[in-house]
């Protein structure tokens, strides 16, 4: 899934700013996420991380700067727009699992009808990908018949068979019960091995450390701190930081 | 009104039966016309052009007060006699077909404000999640918004479709002098008010739409969407 031939950035953002009324969400946010990278998102609750993470797919627009996906500014709306969207997934807090519609379907819908994937291709894809996440057994299933860790790992499934550049997840673990929270970090340390470029909004210090190749610190709409997992754990450089991990990592 | 004639019912019963069935006629087409074109317009009050969200809106409000009989009026003088339009050479034919669609016209309206409030109950993310995976916004609303929306709401267009099944008796007002009410007016011109024919007629009327509310209501528990 790497394209290691390629050294341009996959996303590039350049003095990017967000407003809700007079609220600034983001505040002149510089990024960029190579390819092959996982990028872990980390800060206190409404200091911007989720914003951040959907200006990407542009589920949420911005006010200023650009957004650069793959050496091309995000389009703003139309077809173009769903096309960058079928390029880049997504893994939601709340799963968002279509609701009428099987675990197999949740997953093929995508290809058939963005892909014009023909369905009996998709369909074997999906039960690969399915196996891929532990979920192949319960295919006919409809998404409320399964458990959280179970849902998102069947949204884990469907972002992957779209053939994603990148995907995000968006808090993928803050909506679990704690003990469905491992399986769900096992299928992404398992992407984060394969290549898959990831941007991963979290609270899970723990899969920052293992999978993760750069940690940004947001907080008040600010990109605080960016540093490598180990650096930014032991060795801190910001007041904000120091704060924020001596209040998580206490125990 | 005289109860003492249930002969008079038995004689003119064909003759209402006759106009019943245009009752039923009137329905089929008011279900379906009404039914696509309230889709039509739903989908233009929650499009992201403000061009079409506007002339959604205008028009359900509009329609929505408007009394049915104005409209059907409005059908035949305005659109039929003044502008023209003909569906058919046969007045009888034409009549129909422009209470069939002034009737339809006007149930678009209730049936799009249905299906908006079902639309409310699906969560915003199952759209995110659609767009997300590179589905456009027709493609987003047909496939996960409206079959989620319409499922919520089956019992409640069972009473908007109950409501213009009975709406089918007004369509004197757009012309229409063939229905069972109108037939009744004129059944009851030579015998007099009769109890019995006004009583089969209610009960024709409730053997259609009562078994529509039971099946709604059944529909609407069997297709629920769990969350």
């Amino acid at each position: 899934m790497t394209d290691n031939g390629d050294a341009t950035p996959l996303v590039q953002m350049e003095g990017v700013n967000k407003h809700y009324g007079a609220l600034h969400v983001l505040k002149d946010i510089n990024l960029t996420v190579s390819r092959g990278e996982v990028l872990v998102v980390i800060g206190p609750s409404g200091g911007g991380k989720s914003t951040l993470c959907r200006t990407i797919n542009r589920l949420e627009t911005i006010d200023g700067g650009t957004i650069v996906f793959d050496g091309r500014e995000l389009p703003a709306e139309g077809k173009a727009l769903a096309a960058l969207r079928s390029e880049v997934g997504m893994v939601f807090q709340s799963f968002n699992l279509f609701a009428h519609k099987t675990i197999r379907e949740n997953v093929t819908l995508g290809p058939t009808r963005v892909r014009k994937i023909a369905k009996d291709q998709a369909d074997k894809r999906a039960m690969e990908l399915l196996e891929r996440v532990g979920i192949a057994s319960q295919a006919d299933k409809y998404p409320a018949q399964l458990s959280g860790g179970q849902q998102q790992r069947v949204a884990i499934a469907r972002a992957l068979a779209m053939d994603p550049k990148m995907i995000l997840f968006d808090e993928p673990t803050s909506a679990l019960d704690p003990e469905m929270v491992q399986e769900v970090l096992d299928v992404m340390i398992g992407l984060a091995r394969d290549g898959m470029t990831m941007v991963v909004v979290t609270h899970e210090m723990g899969f920052a450390r293992r999978a993760a190749n750069r940690v940004v610190f947001m907080a008040d709409g600010q990109i605080v701190e960016e540093s490598t997992p180990d650096e930014f754990f032991t060795n801190p450089s910001t007041d904000r930081a120091k704060d924020f991990l001596s209040k998580i990592l206490t125990h | 009104m005289r109860w003492s004639t249930v002969d008079e019912l038995i004689e003119y019963g064909p003759f209402l039966a006759e106009g019943f069935l245009e009752n039923i006629k009137l329905s089929l087409v008011g279900f379906v016309v009404s039914m696509v074109l309230g889709t039509i317009l739903v989908i233009m009050r929650v499009s992201p052009t403000p061009v079409l969200r506007a002339a959604g809106t205008i028009y359900v409000n509009v329609v929505r007060n408007t009394p049915l009989t104005l409209v059907l009026a409005f059908s035949a003088l305005g659109l039929s006699d003044t502008l023209g339009l003909a569906f058919s050479d046969v007045p009888r034919t034409n009549s129909f077909w422009v209470v069939a669609l002034g009737l339809s016209a006007y149930t678009a309206a209730f049936v799009c404000e249905a299906l908006r409030a079902g639309i409310n109950t699906v969560p915003m993310g199952q759209a995110e999640a659609a767009r997300a995976i590179g589905l456009t916004f027709m493609q987003t609303l047909m496939l996960i918004v409206l079959p989620q929306a319409f499922r919520v709401v089956i019992a409640p267009l069972g009473s908007v479709v109950i409501a213009m099944i009975k709406n089918t008796t007004v369509a004197t007002a757009g012309g229409y002098l063939a229905d069972a009410a109108a037939n009744m007016k004129e059944v009851f011109d030579t015998t007099g008010a009769s109890i019995p024919i006004f009583l089969g007629i209610v009960v024709a009327f409730m053997a259609v739409t009562l078994p529509i509310g039971f099946l709604t209501g059944w529909l609407a528990r069997r297709l629920a969407v769990a969350r």
